[in-house]
């Protein structure tokens, strides 16, 4: 149906939003403005458009008016533009006859004079109304969804959401840059506030991941290209050389106990470097997959040519090693993506005045996690680095968190962690534990009450940012120990505390190459380089690119329980995504008129969805509507005006342009 | 039976378009046999006061080229409208305003000063300017006033059809004539010419890569011309792919660049609009150092990408100018 030949008949409706709109805009006067507007068969106002009586209004007014437009004036077009989109195709006109204006988001919250607001949100309708006459019907088309998946990251976000739709049937590839995947939860000891056992909760989850048909584990690897959109994404995935045959490695570890440094020698990634490893070894005892790793920067065969290969003889016929190995990629087809690629710890040694990397007895939370775990270097033995075991220990809280100077944001887990690591320090060593912190933060099921354990427990807390942490002794009491000065905000006075062991709280940062990921992706990051959801509450895994959900720490600090639960809505999203089938694609995209088109190229290197190509026999530029996501690039940059997109036609936005400026 | 009759006229132009149709050659006698051409100032004598004489309407057509930016101007204009069936935007300046329309950057009391004080041929010590009235030997004289603005002439009257260029070339010329004379005209307001860009006939279009990149621009002076090769690859600014084809690519087949006199499509309201977001967009500096060095490439950028176009443009006028 071509309504521009028929007689315009615009139906407009001014929301009140309760008085989210009506508080700051008169809404009764824009609704008798835009009632004397040529061709504006009616003109109401209502208190929520976006209720079921709204909608109803609008499809009733269409049968009853003979209403071939409309235009909502209400919230933002990406809360309820869908709402009445649907309600206009319900009254029975196609769904692209109706305009959205924006008065809350672009005006009444944004405006505290009335007059003037009303004045703005007048000429704002006008322009919708210039605008909608020249609004065509189009057709939103179906695009089928690749039902593979791809899950960016190992960690317990990765494992979590691969593990679900894996289980649904799907078919799931779990890629993860480190040799194991487990992420940071493999390396904590115990869990707050339960204190369950991370390994014992996580690795049976690990090896499952690893063994399940409908999963692809591909450690020790990156994704480098991402091309494609909803439902048909292409991905090429790097495989690092780890000198292993992944598939002939049966996890024997008989060629590191062969390899020709006897003793381990270097230092220990898994263990936040207070143990040894050698050359040729696995990251911890439950990595998944169970296979081992030549690291080409301390293996002598990688790094000079001359060693006896004493670990390939040990291999025997098994032949796993191959010091062969180059980068292999592989390219993947899938349908949608769930990006977990988590978090890092803060460098601790940006606050020198904490003397970390200085003193040998201040350690990360990490570190500690790994001292305090039972497979960890000590085997659990709380020992210091000049080898005391510590009688009293000091834990500071908001270490690159809360700070200005550092990292502004909470990192909502060390108060938590500290305070867990208080107690396992407690149990190993009887020691006197004091935790020096600016608010203790325990929002969590539980966890109140698991600080409450503690102050029973006798753990001291004192209240106060600390200045510094010294050896330089100014009593007797001080000599030979870490004092901690801080202004101890309850008592009201600068105290001094000597302690054996310092352990800073490190807060929680985007990972170093975030920005890189989040172009990869085509995500949207917060000014601090977390992933950006589309919308804080309604829609917190997905992002502005349909089909590629986040999960976990790459999105904010958050904690397992918090990480695991959006792991699981991220798998969701997918899974709703794939067994609808098909997605629906705005009609928005743009198109070339092949036959005005003049075939001057300049469109085809500009669009960032690679979608224009060059047909060298009609010697014309193409879109593929497919792959088109509407950004209206090359139609701003067709010289020729040969290039035309739904919805934003010249007239269109010109009349819109005219609208506003027309107004007086 | 008489035969139509067919005016010329001249406004704010140079008189090339005239030239075009003396370029007809022989064609031009074709012309004459079919029509009466009753007014054409630069060729034959004639008074305002005969045409004034004329019946409304009884004038065919007339092809008037060249801006409008005087009081005279104007009322030809409005004269004219009144006397032609068909009123022709003949040529660039009449279309978009052309060349005088870059006069629209500048106040007039700047222009006048330049003209008749600071050109360097220009000797006048007691810096007489033209008077609007003048009184000798008791007679007195009027000279039209010059207008604040240069207008295309469609921004005055009413126009029916286009024939751009500067100058028109004679071939588009014979095909417009034919038309009105056939009466197999298109929709009023379309423009006489064919509505693709230049790169569909250009020579070169074959030559030009899918990602030109411009690293820096070059003026056709600067640098020894490829004569195969598309201007765009060779970092030289070819107004091509945004402005109409029709010309036969004259100006490319001549190892020049395309000065865009045909202006835009009917698809683009701003031809320099148009070819800036799609040059800028294909520049391949990203930061802000790069961008400006490849745009020092670009003096005079009004003049490169509006040259002909800047009067019917969406900027129309330097924004204090008044009107």
């Amino acid at each position: 149906m071509n309504s521009n030949r028929e007689e315009l008949r615009i139906g407009f409706y001014v929301c009140h939003c309760g008085h989210n709109i009506a508080a700051t805009v008169d809404c009764a006067e824009v609704a008798r403005y835009v009632g004397t507007l040529p061709h504006v068969a009616l003109s109401r106002e209502y208190k929520y458009m976006c209720s079921d009586p709204g909608q109803e209004l609008i499809q009733q007014d269409i049968r009853e008016h003979k209403l071939n437009r409309v235009v909502v004036a209400s919230c933002s077009p990406l809360l309820h533009e869908h709402t009445f989109r649907g309600a206009t195709e319900a009254g029975g006109l196609n769904p692209f006859y109706f305009h959205m204006v924006n008065i809350r988001e672009h005006n009444s919250w944004v405006h505290t004079d009335r007059k003037e607001a009303t004045e703005k949100a007048k000429a704002l309708a006008q322009a919708a109304i210039e605008r909608v006459a020249h609004h065509k019907a189009l057709e939103v088309k179906r695009v089928k969804i690749h039902a593979d998946v791809l899950v960016v990251g190992g960690g317990i976000a990765g494992i979590h959401a691969a593990m679900t739709m894996a289980n649904a049937g799907k078919k799931v590839y779990l890629v993860e840059r480190e040799p194991t995947i487990g992420g940071h939860m493999a390396k904590f000891d115990k869990t707050f506030p339960t204190l369950d056992c991370a390994a014992c909760i996580l690795t049976p989850k690990m090896s499952e991941v690893g063994n399940h048909p409908n999963i692809t584990l591909w450690t020790y690897s990156e994704v480098t290209k991402v091309d494609g959109y909803v439902g048909n994404y292409k991905v090429t995935v790097k495989h690092k050389p780890r000198y292993i045959v992944e598939d002939a490695c049966v996890g024997c570890m008989e060629c590191i106990d062969a390899c020709v440094y006897k003793t381990p020698k270097f230092e220990d990634e898994f263990n936040e470097g207070l143990g040894k490893r050698k050359p040729v070894f696995i990251p911890f005892p439950q990595a998944t997959p169970q296979v081992v790793i030549i690291d080409p920067e301390t293996c002598l065969n990688l790094k000079t040519g001359k060693c006896k290969k004493t670990c390939v003889e040990a291999c025997a016929d098994r032949m796993a090693i191959d010091f062969t190995q180059k980068e292999t990629f592989d390219e993947i087809e899938v349908g949608t993506m769930i990006v977990a690629t988590g978090f890092k710890t803060f460098d601790a040694k940006r606050v020198p005045a904490y003397g970390y990397g200085i003193y040998p007895n201040v350690y990360t939370a990490l570190e500690v996690e790994r001292l305090v775990n039972a497979s960890g270097p000590t085997g659990g033995e709380v020992i210091t680095r000049d080898g005391r075991h510590p009688k009293s220990i000091g834990i500071i809280h908001c270490v690159g968190s809360r700070d200005k100077k550092t990292n502004v944001w909470c990192s909502r887990v060390c108060c938590m962690y500290s305070m867990k690591l208080a107690l396992l320090l407690k149990e190993h060593t009887g020691a006197e534990i004091y935790n020096f912190y600016i608010d203790i933060r325990t929002p969590g099921k539980g966890y109140e009450e698991f600080y409450n354990k503690l102050l029973d427990e006798g753990v001291h807390f004192i209240r106060g940012r600390v200045g510094e942490v010294t050896d330089w002794a100014m009593t007797p009491e001080e000599e030979g120990k870490l004092t901690i000065r801080v202004e101890d905000t309850l008592a009201g006075y600068v105290r001094r505390i000597p302690v054996d062991m310092v352990v800073l709280a490190t807060g929680l940062e985007p990972q170093q190459d975030a920005q890189d990921v989040r172009r990869l992706f085509n995500l949207s990051c917060g000014g601090e380089g977390w992933f950006l959801e589309r919308h804080p509450k309604l829609a917190p895994v997905s992002t502005f690119t349909d089909g590629i959900f986040i999960a976990g720490g790459c999105q904010g600090p958050r904690d397992i329980p918090d990480t695991v639960a959006q792991a699981g809505a991220a798998a969701a999203e997918c899974l709703a995504l794939i067994d609808k089938g098909y997605v629906e694609q705005e009609p928005n995209t743009a198109f070339v008129l092949a036959e005005e088109c003049s075939g001057c190229k300049s469109c085809i290197p500009l669009c960032p969805y690679t979608a224009i190509t060059f047909d060298e026999s009609s010697k014309v530029a193409v879109i593929n509507e497919a792959l088109c996501k509407g950004c209206g690039t090359c139609v701003a940059s067709c010289p020729s005006g040969s290039i035309v997109q739904n919805l934003f036609e010249d007239d269109e936005v010109f009349s819109e342009i005219k609208g506003v400026l027309a107004y007086d | 039976m008489s035969k139509p009759k067919l005016g010329i006229y001249w406004c704010a132009s140079c008189g090339g378009c005239e030239e075009t149709v003396v370029d007809l050659a022989e064609d031009i006698l074709g012309v004459v046999e079919k029509v009466d051409i009753v007014l054409w100032p630069v060729a034959m004598d004639f008074k305002y006061e005969d045409l004034r004489a004329m019946e409304d309407k009884s004038i065919f057509a007339t092809l008037l080229n060249g801006a409008i930016r005087s009081t005279e101007q104007e009322e030809m204009a409005h004269l004219l409208r009144r006397k032609s069936q068909y009123l022709i935007a003949y040529g660039s300046c009449a279309v978009t305003g052309g060349i005088p329309g870059l006069a629209n950057q500048f106040p007039r009391e700047q222009i006048l000063k330049y003209v008749y004080e600071e050109t360097p041929s220009t000797v006048n010590e007691k810096k007489t300017r033209p008077q609007l009235k003048f009184v000798e030997s008791g007679r007195e004289v009027h000279l039209p006033e010059l207008w604040n603005v240069v207008r295309s002439l469609d921004q005055v009257v009413d126009v029916d059809f286009y024939v751009p260029g500067c100058p028109p070339t004679p071939n588009i010329t014979r095909e417009a004539v034919n038309a009105l004379l056939s009466g197999k005209l298109p929709p009023k307001g379309s423009v006489l010419c064919p509505d693709k860009a230049l790169c569909d006939e250009c020579a070169r279009k074959d030559s030009k890569p899918t990602n030109v990149a411009f690293v820096e621009f070059k003026r056709p002076h600067q640098q020894l011309l490829d004569p195969t090769k598309c201007f765009l690859a060779q970092g030289v600014v070819c107004m091509g792919p945004a402005t109409r084809s029709g010309c036969g690519a004259q100006c490319t087949s001549g190892n020049m660049p395309c000065t865009g006199c045909f202006g835009g499509t009917s698809r683009v309201r701003d031809q320099g609009a148009k070819i800036l977001s799609s040059l800028c967009a294909n520049i391949e500096a990203k930061d802000e150092a790069g961008i400006n060095k490849a745009l020092e490439g670009i003096p005079d950028p009004v003049g490169t990408f509006y040259r002909y176009g800047l009067a019917k443009s969406l900027l129309r006028r330097r924004v204090n100018l008044p009107a």
